[in-house]
């Protein structure tokens, strides 16, 4: 019996054997969100008219016959990143407020052309900028494992659905770690591709060569059949690889770690680790080697200049990428009476549509490109850049993968850090690396840590287009986890219900 | 590195097209001045050998068949104008008076 509790496999088992059709399982969750979404806040738009004529489609064709795609009439939530046509994109910002983009994003049109139903558009901190949705326009979405906590972010709407049970699947954006964060901070699975793996066409841009999209689920096969639907060349993103995707499902489903090589990054665990983050982290490397695999140490020393070179290169980009938001094709326009000119009504919008966040990225990257100030900060970067990646190529001469903790502690208080920009930064220490070196990286949770009960992320990170051995390494961890715990962690989170 | 002014924050602000009050040009020139400071230590290891990775991937000039493709309809192009007229955007003024 298929419920909203189980895994994206199962449903898509339940009704290609017909036990359940695909407008009953999207009305169930539809039916979920009204309840629980009050008190989450995860999505920002419900498509429901749209989903359930997805839904009828993929089932009469079902009922015809017709060959479907494995994740055929399962639901998802979509980031509000992610345009898809005729549908309110806002991208978390006052900027894009009622704007319907007239066109699908190349992720989008891969769902569609599966049969996955697209349940609506999930919250997220404006323009992908933050780690912990607090920085949304439309005000934060509430960790279902304690709704006075943050869910991370940016993607922290797309994990909370998921954690709430809202979607068995669900797509994020991860440029620092706005996928694997908030599959950490709520206990569920989120994976980072290779750059390049998946198509960027219609992810608006905040940080060109650092932004990756990738799957969001509850389990390591389901993220896996989520990739397989959404990778690929992409002949209108000219930053897509042009080689076959690796064969996540098959890795996934591998079960078998026996003589892997465990790199474990000296530097990914130490001062600023929460202790029960990195009692579980250690508990999980354990688990590993009963499993047959052999862990190395590796040391990667530039890590610790990843973050600040992040928060120059990010920056740079998004000061050039947020230029188009110039109120004159499309988003909100402020202030034109007739009287001011462009460059006036302009600044206003700017002014109007772009939270503090944004704002200070923008500056911060303009300052960076700034001539005289170029080499010392944008330039300097860009070495550190190739630095990272010397590390990385160095660990994987000696490792098959690289594990971390995915984020330094557990989820906190929304607004607890919400004044702090270089403390809020801190979040992203472990996911940040990879980004800037372009390679894979998965969060999957590793247990609750002792002191506050809440979801703790094991990241695996491995070589670029090598996405299958960061699968094969997440399936085999988390099918000893779960024998271990006798279920599902999300078992154990709180049953939210309609107050 | 020399710290950063409030002054340059209001020339960033105008070069970034942002307008901003009083307040928030007090507030960011604080807050660039801590940012720019835990950011500026990239330069204790970018030495001069090393050279820049501006995209993690190498990919080198893609280019496409010159053939015509379906496009936007003017209708859908201008579907999010916050002002539009005779199938063209229509903006505020862009030159000032002579």
């Amino acid at each position: 019996m298929t419920s909203i509790k189980s895994t994206a496999a199962e449903m898509a088992a339940a009704l290609s054997e017909g036990s359940v059709t695909s407008v009953e399982l999207t009305k169930a969750h539809f039916d979920h969100i009204d309840e629980v979404d009050p008190a989450v806040h995860a999505f920002l738009y419900l498509d429901k008219e749209g989903a359930l004529a997805q839904a009828a489609e993929v089932d009469a064709k079902r009922q015809k016959g017709e060959a479907l795609a494995p994740l055929a009439g399962v639901p998802l939530a979509l980031k509000d990143v992610m345009v898809q046509k005729g549908i309110p994109t806002t991208c978390g910002s006052k900027m894009l407020e009622g704007w319907r983009p007239p066109y699908d994003s190349t992720v989008v049109t891969k769902l569609k052309n599966a049969g996955v139903v697209i349940l609506g558009k999930t919250n997220m901190d404006e323009f992908a900028m933050g780690s912990s949705t607090e920085n949304s326009a439309y005000g934060p979405t509430h960790n279902p494992w304690d709704l006075t906590r943050i869910p991370g972010g940016s993607g922290g709407g797309s994990a909370a659905a998921l954690a709430a049970f809202e979607a068995p699947l669900a797509i994020g954006t991860d440029t620092g770690g706005s996928i694997r964060q908030p599959a950490a901070v709520t206990g569920t699975v989120g994976v980072k591709p290779t750059y390049g793996g998946v198509s960027r066409y219609g992810l608006i841009a905040f940080s060109s060569s650092l932004d990756q999209a990738g799957p969001c689920a509850r389990t390591v096969l389901d993220a896996a059949l989520l990739h397989e639907v959404i990778a690929g060349h992409d002949e209108k993103d000219s930053t897509s690889i042009n080689a076959p995707v690796p064969q996540v499902v098959k890795a996934a489903k591998r079960l078998d770690v026996k003589g892997m090589k465990i790199g474990v990054v000296k530097e990914l665990q130490g001062d600023g680790f929460q202790a029960g983050v990195l009692s579980r982290f250690h508990e999980a490397l354990d688990l590993l080697v009963d499993a047959g695999a052999e862990l190395v140490e590796v040391s990667c020393p530039t890590f610790d200049y990843a973050l600040a070179a992040y928060y120059l290169i990010a920056p740079s980009e998004c000061s050039s990428n947020l230029a188009r938001f110039d109120s004159m094709r499309y988003g909100i326009r402020v202030g034109d009476n007739g009287e001011r000119s462009a460059e006036e009504v302009m600044k206003l919008t700017r002014h109007e549509g772009f939270g503090p966040e944004v704002k200070r990225r923008i500056i911060l990257g303009t300052y960076a490109l700034s001539s005289g100030y170029y080499d010392a900060y944008y330039g300097s970067a860009q070495k550190v850049r190739t630095l990272l990646m010397r590390d990385f190529n160095a660990a994987f001469a000696k490792a098959d993968v690289l594990v971390s903790p995915t984020a330094p502690t557990t989820a906190f208080k929304i607004g607890e850090q919400v004044n702090d920009p270089l403390a809020m930064y801190l979040n992203d220490i472990a996911t940040i690396p990879v980004n800037m070196a372009g390679i894979g990286g998965m969060s999957l949770p590793c247990g609750l840590a002792p002191e506050d009960g809440l979801p703790v992320g094991f990241q695996i990170m491995s070589a670029a287009m090598k996405d299958d051995l960061m699968y094969q390494v997440g399936g085999a961890l988390e099918a000893a986890l779960v024998s271990k715990w006798g279920g599902s962690i999300l078992d154990k989170a709180p049953v939210l219900a309609a107050n | 590195m020399a710290a950063i002014s409030r002054d340059d924050v209001a020339h960033l602000a105008k070069l970034a097209r942002i307008d901003m009050s009083e307040a928030e040009l007090d507030h960011l020139a604080q807050e660039m001045d801590v940012i720019l400071g835990a950011v500026a230590r990239v330069q204790e290891v970018a030495a001069s050998d090393v050279p820049p990775t501006s995209h993690p991937i190498p990919v080198h000039n893609v280019v496409r068949e010159d053939v015509v493709l379906p496009s936007l309809t003017p209708q859908e192009a201008l579907s999010g104008a916050p002002a539009q007229a005779e199938d063209r955007f229509k903006v505020p003024q862009i030159l000032g008076e002579e």
